[in-house]
C-alpha cells in the first residue's frame, strides 16, 4: 500500500533520511519511533508529498508520489488523512467549519449540511458538536484539538490510510488514553492502515502492529512486538534503553500479555 | 581570511537562493490570476482589512504632509512673489510623487507586516501544510486574494492620500499663506493632468505587486518559530520599503520621459 524505497532526503546540506525504505500494508498499524530529529515526521511529509527526496521512491498503491505533479499529488492526497501534531486547525476558524472544510471547499453541498456532516463526525471522535462546535481551536485543550483533527481528516478525505504526527505528544494520561482509544477504534472498525510517528514509547507499544525504529535517520529496526524485544542491535537498545529497564513496571495492556 | 571568503560565498547563495525564489513565488501568483478556484469571499476580506483599514492611516499621512510640505513651500514662494503657484506645486508634488509613495510606505508598514506575520504563524503551525494535505493550493487562497485586494485598493488609498494631502495644502494657504481659494484650487487643477494622473495610478499598482509578492513570499518562507516569524514581519517592512523607494525612482525615470507631452 505504502513503500519506501531507498529513500534520502537533506534539508539543505543537512541529511534527515538516509537509504530509507520499508512498507504499510493494507489495514496495518505501523508505528514508527526514534529519537527527537531522527527525521520521524520528515517521512510523513514525504509520503504526502509534502517534500521530494533526493534520490529513492514512494509509492503509494503502486504509484510513485515522487515523480507526480502537484495536481495529480492532490488525487492521492484524497485516500490519505492527515493529522499534523498540534492538530493544525485552522485558528480564523470555528470548530465545526474546520471539520467541514473539506467538504466546503471542494463540493457544493449546502452549509447545513456540511454542518449536519460536521456534527456527525465530532459525535464520532467522542466530542459534543452543540458544545465545541461553534468555538475557536485556541479554546479547546490539546487532546479536544487532536480529536478535531482527526475527525476533519476522516470527513475530508474519507482516506484508507491515516497518517498521525505525535498524537498523543503533549496530552495528560487521560487525553493521551483518549486519542489512543480512538486511534485503535478507527483502525479496527474502518480497516484504515495507520501510521503513527512518536517518540512516545509506551503509546507505541500499546496500538502498533509492527515497529519502525528510526536512529539519525536510517532504519535500526523494522519488526514486531517480539522482535523488538529481542533485538540485540545497539541503536534500538540505546532508544528503548531507559524504557526496557522498567518494562516490568510499566502498565501497558499489549506489554503485560506478552 | 578562509572565515571571509566562506561567509561572503554563503551570503551570496543565501541571496542568489531568495530572489530565484521570490522570483519563481511571482510567477506562480501571477499565474495563478487566470486559475479556478476563485476565493470571492476571501478577496472581498482582504480588500476591506487592507483598503478600509489603512484608510485611516493614509488620510492621517496625507494632511499632515501636504501640509507641513505646503507650509515650506508657500514660505518660499513668498519670497519670490510667486505664492500663487502654490496649487501647481501641490498638484506636481502630491499626485505624481509624494501621495503614491507615502501611500506605498504605510500600506508597507501595515498591511505586508500583517501578511508575512499571518502567514508566518499559518506555517510554524503547520496550517500551510494541513491546506496542502486537503488538496487546497495556499497560493491561490492565500496570496492571490491579497495581491488582488492591493491591487484594487492601493489606487483608492493613493487618491484618498492626494485629496487630503491637497486640502492641507489648501488649509495653510488658506490661513497661512493668504492665497486665495479659487487661485489655490484652479492652480491645483491646471497640473492635474493626464500625464501626472497616469503616473499618480501606476505607481500604486506597481506598488501593489512589491507588497504583495514580497510580504506573502517571506510569510510562506518562514523558519524558526516565533522568532523566525518576527525576523521575516521586519524583513518584509523593510524590503518592501526599500523597494518602494526605488521602483519609484526608476518609474519616474523611464515614465518621464515617455509622457513628457502629457506632463
Amino acid at each position: 500500500m505504502i513503500e519506501l524505497r531507498g529513500v534520502s532526503f537533506s534539508y539543505w546540506d543537512k541529511p534527515v533520511l538516509r537509504n530509507v525504505s520499508f512498507r504499510v500494508h493494507e489495514s496495518e498499524m505501523v508505528v514508527i519511533m526514534g529519537p527527537s530529529g531522527s527525521g520521524k515526521s520528515t517521512i510523513l511529509r514525504l509520503i504526502l508529498g509534502l517534500e521530494t527526496p533526493q534520490a529513492g521512491q514512494i509509492l503509494i498503491d503502486g504509484q510513485n508520489i515522487c515523480a507526480m505533479r502537484e495536481r495529480d499529488k492532490q488525487e492521492v492526497r484524497k485516500r490519505i488523512g492527515m493529522v499534523f501534531q498540534d492538530g493544525a486547525l485552522f485558528d480564523s476558524m470555528t470548530v465545526g467549519e474546520n471539520v467541514g472544510y473539506y467538504l466546503l471547499e471542494h463540493t457544493h453541498l449546502s452549509w447545513q449540511e456540511i454542518s449536519r456532516r460536521a456534527a456527525e463526525m465530532l459525535g464520532f471522535v467522542g466530542m459534543s458538536p452543540d458544545e465545541v462546535g461553534d468555538k475557536l481551536p485556541e479554546e479547546l485543550s490539546g487532546g479536544m484539538r487532536r480529536r478535531v483533527a482527526i475527525g476533519r481528516a476522516l470527513l475530508s478525505t474519507n482516506p484508507n490510510v491515516m497518517l498521525y504526527d505525535e498524537p498523543t505528544t503533549g496530552l495528560d494520561p487521560q487525553m493521551t488514553e483518549n486519542v489512543l482509544e480512538l486511534i485503535t477504534k478507527l483502525h479496527e472498525e474502518r480497516q484504515i492502515a495507520s501510521v503513527i510517528v512518536t517518540h512516545q514509547i509506551a503509546d507505541a507499544l500499546e496500538v502498533a502492529d509492527r515497529f519502525v525504529v528510526l536512529h539519525e535517520g536510517e532504519v535500526a529496526f523494522d519488526g514486531s512486538l517480539e522482535e523488538l524485544r529481542a533485538s540485540t542491535d545497539q541503536r534500538v537498545m540505546s532508544f528503548l534503553g531507559p524504557f526496557r529497564e522498567s518494562w516490568a513496571r510499566v502498565a501497558r495492556k499489549k506489554f503485560i500479555a506478552l | 581570511m578562509a572565515f571571509i571568503v566562506t561567509f561572503v560565498n554563503d551570503r551570496l547563495k543565501f541571496w542568489a537562493f531568495h530572489t530565484q525564489g521570490l522570483f519563481h513565488f511571482s510567477l506562480k501568483t501571477l499565474l495563478s490570476l487566470v486559475r479556478q478556484p476563485f476565493y470571492v469571499t476571501e478577496t472581498l476580506e482582504q480588500m476591506y482589512l487592507i483598503g478600509v483599514g489603512s484608510l485611516f492611516l493614509v488620510a492621517l499621512t496625507g494632511i499632515f504632509s501636504g501640509q507641513g510640505f505646503a507650509l515650506a513651500f508657500s514660505q518660499e514662494l513668498a519670497t519670490f512673489g510667486a505664492k500663487d503657484y502654490l496649487g501647481r506645486i501641490m498638484s506636481i508634488a502630491i499626485v505624481r510623487e509624494l501621495g503614491p509613495t507615502l501611500t506605498g510606505l504605510m500600506v508597507a508598514a501595515r498591511v505586508s507586516a500583517g501578511i508575512t506575520a499571518e502567514i508566518g504563524a499559518m506555517k510554524s503551525s503547520n496550517q500551510i501544510d494541513a491546506m496542502l494535505a486537503f488538496g487546497i493550493d495556499p497560493i491561490k487562497k492565500i496570496a492571490r486574494p491579497r495581491l488582488i485586494s492591493l491591487i484594487v485598493m492601493m489606487p483608492v488609498l493613493t487618491i484618498v492620500c492626494d485629496l487630503v494631502a491637497l486640502l492641507g495644502g489648501w488649509i495653510i494657504g488658506i490661513f497661512i499663506a493668504n492665497v486665495s481659494s479659487t487661485m489655490y484650487w484652479s492652480s491645483v487643477l491646471y497640473k492635474l493632468n493626464y500625464g501626472n494622473m497616469l503616473m499618480g495610478m501606476v505607481k500604486p499598482i506597481a506598488f501593489s505587486f512589491i507588497i504583495a509578492f514580497v510580504s506573502c513570499y517571506l510569510g510562506f518562507t518562514s523558519q524558526g518559530g516565533t522568532k523566525g516569524v518576527g525576523r521575516a514581519t521586519t524583513n518584509s517592512v523593510m524590503m518592501s520599503s526599500i523597494t518602494i523607494l526605488i521602483v519609484n525612482f526608476i518609474i519616474t525615470k523611464t515614465l518621464g520621459p515617455m509622457i513628457k507631452g502629457y506632463l
